[in-house]
């Protein structure tokens, strides 16, 4: 069973390379977290899964099939750049845009209603667009990317400019429609709500997918790191040895990082002879770290 | 849930339904379209109504008061005012004392006094110049009455043989249009209305292309339509909108002109009008609002749009204000006549001459074949320019940049 998949995806402009092959895939019922620094490529590639920019080369599918702009009307998107017309009322331009992706225009109605009350503006469904708080106008933007019951969401940015509330809201919808089998692509600076919120992450660098799987699987290609307080060691401590790399030192903590073949018990060893050790940690880096780390370390191969 | 997703089939023709009813709903609702559209009615009937009540009043030019004494002159002047285009009252009135108390109070505008031998005239303060010229001429009659008697003629007899004495016209090799004058007053009316819908509407277009470019709500509408149905929806729209109102403002000022008689054309002619306005406002709408929605494109702000726009408008502006200061003096001009039926002159200049009249069938229909040629290359190219230009946002996107971009 195979949801959304970018295969292989290039674009350049003119000298620029905007991607290199960009692949992952998006499976059914599942959040997948597109992160990565800005220009790296996210808003390029969701433009194209959405064609409203081509592809050099590579190919997007859903379900194992090339989208094809008939299939494209079961995505539902909410660009970078934030857009509804402004003096349009919210009800109608919901409509509209539902219409807009062949719903009957009954159904369409329906929805925008069901919707401006799930995502709670529907006290402003006869506001112009432009009338509304900013936070609300999010709130019309994401209704207008469910508003046609998309079979597959794509969201950029989807969580930037939104108070704590309405981060939850968001959040609750897009866990309900990956309940419902729908893949689910969101891009985000929010490192911290995507390692909570998605079951798989990819990470960005320079137009390529340097990393992707779940959170701990990527916690797992990275190296482990150690956390110790040692209050009598003097500096350099724990130099010298094997594998071990000393990142640095803040009152009687030191953090450590363990490379290939280091010995925790060794570690342990040596602190344990300049004294008491009160604290021997090993730390779970946070997204945040895996992020920075891949996003630093790595060379891109050529 | 592994169902095949079915395709939703939404025809190219339902998209630009869709895209096009949108701007019709958001427009004819809007208060600016009605008032908008009830001031320029208004402006036509008034202009109409108030024509009616400076010219059509059907008094007299002048008003002359004549005595028992001077009567055998009044026959005379009435005829030679005729003669002059002047429309001459007579009022008798007892003697001399008694036109002079009309003079003063301002019923009649002359007294003819004397014994009626010769001429003579007294007015209130000044006596009008065409007046004055009449007068002149029944003095002469006068006079060469008098001699034909004293020759032992007969004056009767000599004024019949004068009447009677006519040119004969042998017909000519080309036969002249006879431009009617109130033909003429409906060519530039026409122009007039050309001119204004299509700078209105064609800016209407190149704006709307703008407000969705600034609002970005491009990216989501081209997630889901192709730009060729985005923008043939705009310009179908907004077409359709500016229809509704040169029909509202065509038909109102026809039939406000039939009803008060100021319009003394037949009502085909009228309607002729009407329908030539109708076919050149599409053609001329069409033709332009493409080139527009094109170069709308091109920027991203409101404030872009004139500069954008100015190059297409140029043709506009130069067609409407050659056809306005030549056509009515000169109606078959030549030069124009041949600018007429150059596509990017002839929506602004064929339907002045169209409702002048004197067209020449041929002209009229290569005018017409040459603008529905042309239409389709302009739609090619400006889908092109549409296209590559609509999604980039920032500086204004070069025309060549535009052009070549895949």
């Amino acid at each position: 069973m195979t949801g959304l998949e970018i295969d292989g995806v290039s674009k350049r402009y003119g000298d620029v390379v905007a991607l290199r092959e960009m692949t992952f895939d998006v499976r059914p019922g599942e959040l997948f977290g597109f992160v990565g620094s800005n220009g790296a490529g996210k808003t390029t590639t969701m433009r194209i899964a959405l064609g409203v920019l081509s592809a050099d080369a590579g190919e997007v599918r859903y379900d194992g099939v090339p989208v094809t702009h008939e299939t494209r009307r079961h995505i539902g998107y909410m660009p970078e750049e934030r857009g509804l017309y402004p003096k349009m009322k919210v009800a109608e331009q919901l409509t509209y845009l539902a219409r807009l992706h062949g719903m009957p225009a009954a159904d369409a109605r329906a929805s925008a209603e069901k919707w401006t009350e799930r995502l709670g503006v529907a006290g402003r469904r006869d506001d112009e667009v432009q009338k509304l708080s900013l936070g609300n106008q999010q709130r019309v933007q994401l209704a207008a990317a469910l508003v046609h019951e998309p079979r597959i969401l794509v969201l950029d940015e989807p969580f930037s400019g939104l108070d704590p509330v309405a981060v939850d809201v968001m959040s609750q919808v897009l866990k309900e429609k990956a309940a419902e089998g729908v893949p689910v692509v969101f891009s985000s600076h929010q490192l911290d709500l995507v390692e909570r919120l998605c079951d798989r992450v990819g990470i960005v660098r320079s137009g390529q997918m340097v990393a992707r799987g779940t959170v701990d699987e990527l916690r797992a290609g990275g190296a482990v790191r150690l956390r110790v307080d040692v209050p009598e060691a003097g500096d350099g401590w724990a130099e010298g040895l094997p594998g071990v790399k000393v990142l640095g030192r803040t009152g009687p903590v030191t953090e450590l990082e363990l490379g290939e073949g280091a010995d925790d018990q060794a570690v342990l060893k040596a602190a344990l002879a300049t004294g008491p050790v009160r604290e021997f940690a090993r730390e779970q880096p946070s997204l945040a770290d895996l992020f920075r780390s891949v996003v630093t370390h790595q060379e891109v191969p050529a | 849930m592994s169902t095949p997703v079915p395709d939703v089939r939404m025809s190219p023709a339902a998209a630009v339904g869709l895209v096009a009813s949108r701007e019709i709903g958001t427009r004819v609702k809007s208060k600016a379209f009605r008032v908008s559209t009830v001031i320029m009615l208004l402006l036509i009937v008034v202009g109409i109504v108030l024509i009616k009540l400076i010219a059509g009043g059907g008094g007299a030019d002048s008003t002359v008061g004549y005595t028992p004494a001077t009567a055998p002159l009044s026959a005379p002047l009435k005829a030679g005012g005729q003669a002059v285009d002047e429309k001459i009252d007579l009022v008798q009135v007892a003697d001399e004392a008694a036109g002079r108390a009309k003079l003063a109070d301002g019923s009649i505008d002359a007294l003819l006094t004397g014994d009626g031998r010769s001429v003579h005239v007294q007015v209130k303060k000044n006596l009008d110049g065409k007046l004055a010229n009449v007068l002149q001429l029944l003095s002469q009659q006068v006079a060469v009455n008098q001699q034909i008697v004293a020759l032992g003629g007969d004056p009767a007899r000599f004024q019949a043989a004068i009447a009677s004495a006519k040119f004969v016209e042998d017909p000519p090799l080309e036969k002249p249009y006879d431009y009617n004058g109130q033909q003429l007053v409906l060519g530039i009316i026409a122009g007039i209305l050309i001119y204004l819908s299509l700078m209105i509407n064609g800016q209407t277009v190149a704006q709307g292309v703008v407000e969705e470019k600034t609002s970005r709500v491009v990216e989501l509408l081209l997630s889901t339509i192709k730009p060729w149905q985005l923008m043939a929806g705009k310009v179908l729209g907004i077409g359709v909108v500016g229809l509704i109102q040169m029909l509202v403002i065509g038909i109102g000022g026809v039939v406000a002109g039939l009803a008060t008689n100021v319009l003394t054309i037949s009502v085909s002619a009228a309607v002729g009008t009407v329908i030539w306005l109708v076919v050149w406002y599409l053609l001329g709408f069409f033709m332009y609002s493409i080139v527009f929605a094109a170069l709308g494109a091109l920027v991203s702000r409101q404030e872009d749009v004139g500069g954008a726009t100015m190059p297409a408008l140029m043709f506009v502006i130069a067609g409407y204000v050659i056809g306005i200061s030549v056509l009515p003096s000169d109606p078959g001009n030549t030069f124009v006549e041949v600018l007429s039926v150059i596509p990017v002159f002839s929506p602004t200049l064929m339907p002045m001459r169209l409702a002048m009249g004197g067209v020449p069938v041929w002209e009229a229909v290569m005018s017409v074949g040459l603008v529905v040629l042309l239409i389709p290359a302009l739609i090619w190219l400006a889908a092109r320019i549409y296209r590559n230009a609509v999604m980039r946002t920032g500086a204004k996107v070069k025309l060549r940049d535009a052009l070549r971009a895949a």
